[in-house]
């Protein structure tokens, strides 16, 4: 959610925008006539859908945009309490099942229509925290469907203050008035969501893929010349998903970026962090051919012209120590040719993900540990530990640079000083003492 | 006193026992919860390859063992003496946490040989009664045989991915395997480790001889894996950090390894840690159990109620609960009469050490469960009508590690012991050393038995589980004979130097460590006046109570048991989903 830091930085700047603005712009901004199509007369705590087809519709449509992932935290299913945090304070995710005092029972189709698509929730506007300027790209039916789906969850009283944790004035809602005034397009999806457009639907509405993918300017919009071309997310960085050789998919087949958005793992790549919980709550849930459909698009999307830099000399007084250091710690896993051990640990030799210029996610899996997704197909979820104790900032980043050059790889090189910063920003602990 | 939610079937102890039923269970949507006296321990967390493989810590410290002061027992060899406590860990090295001894075992997987099954009619049968009832052992069968046991050995070792060759697959012999196992349906899931030097020299040697050498099947695996659970397994490196040890890359079978990482994720499974189970409690009419009660982390008394229990237990321990729990009748060594407590074997070990000039072992490279075998002894693939001794010994050589530490004390006789001798001779001798170890088979006597220690009791205030048990003289003179073969062996092995050992030709004892494989004390069995439980590992007294342990072999054989824990545990799984659930009540009747 490190966006959200960008974003909520901007909001005393656009609070003004949002004041001075109270004309014409704000009203397209806010109007949601779009939305007409949506029953506006029964609340969802008083009615139950008995389409079944709709229904099962409606959850595969919860599960492409991962409603779960942020909407459930031990309350029960949709009863949300799931922690956002930000410098400027803690967003908790809302109550979203039909309990009509506490979740969204008094909301009408309409009501919901205006909130998911729009940011126009019950008790004001919502923060972009909540991806509707992705799912603004959902179509009327899957909108509908996604409504007879919520309409048999099963109803939990379980009160939430979204924004008690955050303090002035990033707690007036109103702002984001400015910031949707300025940066939220609105616009329905442009193509053939169910046909020939279906990967780009999936990545840009429900999946808001972009969300993580695209780096954002100053005051946290996505920058559309960049899209999808890696960002830093919430001390993650989330890598180049685009045709790009070097680091994107390009070098990767359609089915092999399918299987690993399926299961985890494509038996090369393996995802971590962030992306761990999106396969495991989201991406794995979805058919073959929307898999399929996806990673096709995502490998036709432009990329950066990031290419790849010289290869460091292996020969090194460096390189040859972290070679030795990458067989007596790394090899038991990661191969003696980095070529990992099947869907359980990730290779290195050609696995395109290690490469990019910035090495966020290498340095934070030395560091802290890692734990691969589980999920159905592949449920092992495999551990990577944390080296923070064994290895100094040197070592850590002699061996990273290692395996960004080994075998037919070649990445620009990791500096002690990044590992530094990012052993002090993830408090992870010191190197043990040596000679004793 | 606090009562959890019921449970459809509570599962006391989660090693390999109780996480392969557990397994099974919950995949049958059973609720399952499973007590276990030790903490949460997992591979990627407790023992991840950024630890370094430590032998004063894992292997001489013995730290992932449940330690004395926790869980031990008495011991005497006679019912005339006063057993006394073991106060080191002895021949005992119980898991320390979830997972078991199967998170620390070395990993050999090997299936009994079909004789074991009946070995009470088949050496009647070809021997005549003398041989099997001599006045002190007590022989008998175990209700199954091995082609009815088959199927569940193949899902375990499908489970834990094994690596070996088959040596008998549908009856039809397979070349490099062992010819006298039982047919198998088909081979290992994953081709036999590596031939290390040491395994070499054994087999050139016994071939030579005639014999039939082949490598042991372990659960150390040769390369990644995917289970039928869909859990990867990695392949292992040879680093021989194994016994005593977790796995850091994932290639040694445990129920960490192949099995938690579904079962854990399953909302209809849950496992209570470092909760200590101390009894299993009875229906007022004594004829079902309701469930057990524990005790928790912080000391408070806690019952778990279910409508089946599964004592999972490690075989003592499962001994003992069914002992404090007041379940069928103990056994009474004077008369021959009660069950509980009875047939308690060990296993009778020899062989020999050896040194050969010249060569070079290169020791430190191994696997935990690695060796070579030859089963020309074992079982009753021999003639035994001019012997005086039924069964006999896996013959193996091991190449499992060159720990340095243990190994230290691995020299010629006449080696100096300390300084520079020493450390010279230890330097000529560390590449040059290997071992014979003939895992001998155990029969029961009928002076050998478990029951509650009148005079000590636990922390808890439970009396302690007391062993009165003594070699039999079959057992004796079955590890003299092996042993003299395997001297033989070395010989022809070239080693110059032989040093023989034989555990046997002295008292039994708990103190050292010739072996860990201890079995018996809930025997199973179609009989009920033999057996506690019946040949689905039932409880004879109480139908919803089964009991899944090493404890239910009514001998123990010339191979490790792990293999047939596993087999038996999935076995009475699927007949507690199949059989007992939509019909409650006794699966045979008495």
């Amino acid at each position: 959610m490190a966006a959200m830091k960008k974003i909520v930085a901007g909001i005393a700047v656009i609070a003004v925008v949002a004041a001075a603005g109270a004309g014409i712009w704000a009203w397209r901004t806010v109007d949601t006539a779009r939305n007409a199509g949506a029953d506006d007369t029964v609340a969802l705590a008083a009615f139950t859908s008995t389409d079944e087809a709709a229904i099962a519709r409606g959850e595969y449509v919860m599960r492409t945009a991962d409603c779960a992932a942020c909407h459930t935290q031990g309350a029960g299913e949709f009863a949300g309490g799931y922690e956002i945090h930000t410098d400027f304070g803690t967003l908790v995710s809302s109550n979203i099942t039909p309990d009509p005092e506490t979740g969204i029972g008094a909301m009408t189709e309409r009501a919901f229509f205006d909130a998911v698509r729009n940011g126009q929730g019950s008790e004001g506007l919502l923060y972009p925290a909540m991806p509707y300027t992705a799912y603004a790209k959902l179509t009327d039916q899957d909108m509908h469907d996604l409504w007879a789906y919520m309409s048999t969850v099963e109803p939990v009283s379980n009160e939430i203050d979204e924004t008690a944790g955050m303090a002035f004035p990033y707690n007036q809602r109103l702002a984001m008035l400015g910031w949707n005034m300025l940066y939220f397009d609105k616009a329905a999806f442009d193509g053939d969501a169910e046909g020939d457009d279906r990967g780009r639907y999936l990545v840009d509405a429900g999946g808001h893929c972009s969300s993580c993918h695209t780096p954002r300017n100053g005051l946290g919009a996505e920058i559309a010349e960049n899209y999808l071309q890696g960002a830093k997310v919430d001390g993650w960085y989330a890598p180049e998903i685009t045709s790009n050789p070097h680091v994107g998919l390009g070098e990767s087949s359609a089915e092999e970026v399918a299987e690993y958005l399926g299961t985890g793992t494509d038996g090369k790549a393996m995802a971590s962090g962030p992306m761990a919980e999106a396969v495991a709550h989201s991406l794995q849930y979805l058919s073959d051919d929307d898999l399929l459909a996806m990673s096709s698009y995502l490998k036709s999307v432009p990329g950066s012209g990031v290419t790849a830099p010289a290869k460091a000399d292996l020969g090194s007084p460096a390189m040859t120590r972290a070679a030795l250091r990458y067989e007596v710690n790394c090899s038991a896993c990661h191969g003696t040719r980095g070529d990992g051990m099947g869907d359980l640990v990730p290779a290195f030799d050609g696995n395109h993900a290690l490469l990019s210029d910035d090495p966020t996610d290498l340095v934070r899996v030395m560091l802290t540990g890692a734990r691969a997704a589980h999920t159905e197909a592949k449920p092992t979820g495999g551990g990577m530990p944390s080296f923070a104790w064994k290895f100094d900032d040197a070592q850590i980043a002699e061996v990273l640079t290692y395996i960004r050059n080994a075998w037919s790889n070649a990445g620009t090189p990791v500096e002690p000083a990044t590992v530094a910063a990012a052993r002090a920003t993830l408090d992870a602990r010191e190197k043990l003492a040596e000679g004793y | 006193m606090a009562t959890n939610k019921k449970a459809d079937v509570v599962v006391v102890g989660l090693g390999w026992a109780g996480s392969l039923m557990a397994e099974e269970l919950t995949r049958a949507g059973l609720n399952v919860v499973a007590i276990d006296r030790g903490p949460w321990m997992d591979t990627s967390t407790h023992t991840p390859p950024a630890v370094d493989p430590d032998e004063l810590r894992w292997g001489i410290r013995k730290e992932l063992f449940s330690p004395p002061k926790d869980n031990t027992l008495t011991f005497r060899n006679r019912p005339d003496q006063t057993a006394a406590p073991q106060r080191d860990f002895g021949i005992f090295e119980l898991g320390g946490g979830v997972g078991g001894a199967g998170f620390h075992w070395a990993g050999m997987a090997w299936r009994f040989d079909p004789y074991d099954f009946e070995i009470r009619s088949k050496t009647i049968e070809r021997y005549g009664l003398g041989k099997a009832e001599d006045g002190e052992l007590q022989l008998q069968d175990w209700g199954i045989t091995y082609d009815e046991l088959e199927p569940y050995y193949d899902r375990f070792e499908r489970i834990a991915g094994i690596s070996g060759k088959a040596g008998n697959i549908k009856g039809e012999i397979q070349p490099g395997g062992n010819p006298f196992e039982g047919p198998r349906s088909r081979d290992y899931p994953t081709p036999e480790l590596k031939t290390l030097r040491s395994m070499e020299v054994f087999n050139e040697a016994t071939a030579r001889m005639g014999y039939n050498p082949f490598t042991i099947p372990v659960a150390n695996l040769s390369q990644p894996y995917v289970n039928p659970l869909g859990v990867s397994m990695g392949a292992c490196t040879y680093c021989g950090f194994c016994l005593g040890f977790g796995c850091g890359n994932y290639s040694k079978s445990s129920p960490q390894a192949c099995i938690f990482p579904v079962l854990m994720r399953r909302p209809n499974f849950s496992v209570i840690t470092e909760s200590c189970v101390i009894k299993v409690n009875k229906a007022e009419d004594g004829k079902t159990v309701t469930g057990v009660t524990y005790v928790d982390k912080q000391g408070r008394e806690q019952v778990q109620e279910g409508d089946v229990v599964c004592v999972t237990a490690f075989q003592v321990d499962s001994t003992r609960l069914m002992l404090t729990s007041g379940i069928g009748q103990p056994y009474d060594h004077r008369t021959q009469e009660g069950t509980v407590g009875r047939n308690f074997s060990f296993q009778t070990i020899s062989g020999t050490d050896m040194w050969i000039e010249g060569e070079q072992m290169n020791p430190f490279i191994g696997a935990g469960g690695l060796g070579s075998q030859i089963d020309d002894f074992n079982a009753d693939n021999f003639d035994h009508s001019d012997l005086d001794f039924i069964h006999g010994a896996g013959m193996l050589t091991l190449a499992r590690d060159g720990a340095p530490i243990s190994k230290a004390n691995k020299l010629p006789e006449g080696s100096p012991r300390w300084g520079a001798g020493f450390k010279k001779a230890y330097r000529d001798h560390y590449q040059t050393y290997t071992t014979i170890f003939n895992q001998g088979s155990s029969m029961p006597i009928k002076a050998g038995y478990l029951d509650l220690d009148p005079n000590y009791k636990d922390k808890f205030g439970v009396p302690l589980l007391r062993i009165t048990y003594d070699y039999s003289q079959s057992d004796r003179n079955m590890a003299k004979y092996l042993m003299d073969r395997a001297v033989e062996v070395a010989q022809e092995m070239g080693a110059q130097h032989i040093t023989p050992f034989n555990f046997a030709d002295k008292p039994f004892t708990t103190a050292i460590i010739a072996s860990d494989h201890v079995i018996g004390g809930t025997p199973m069995g179609a009989d009920p006046k033999t057996s506690v439980v019946n040949p689905w590992l039932q409880s004879w007294d109480c139908h919803n109570l089964f009991v899944v342990s090493a404890s239910v072999f009514p001998m123990n054989s010339g191979y490790n048991p792990t293999g047939t824990v596993g087999a038996l545990a999935i076995r009475a799984a699927q007949a507690i989903v199949q059989d007992y659930i939509p019909n409650p009540g006794p699966l045979v009747e008495a």
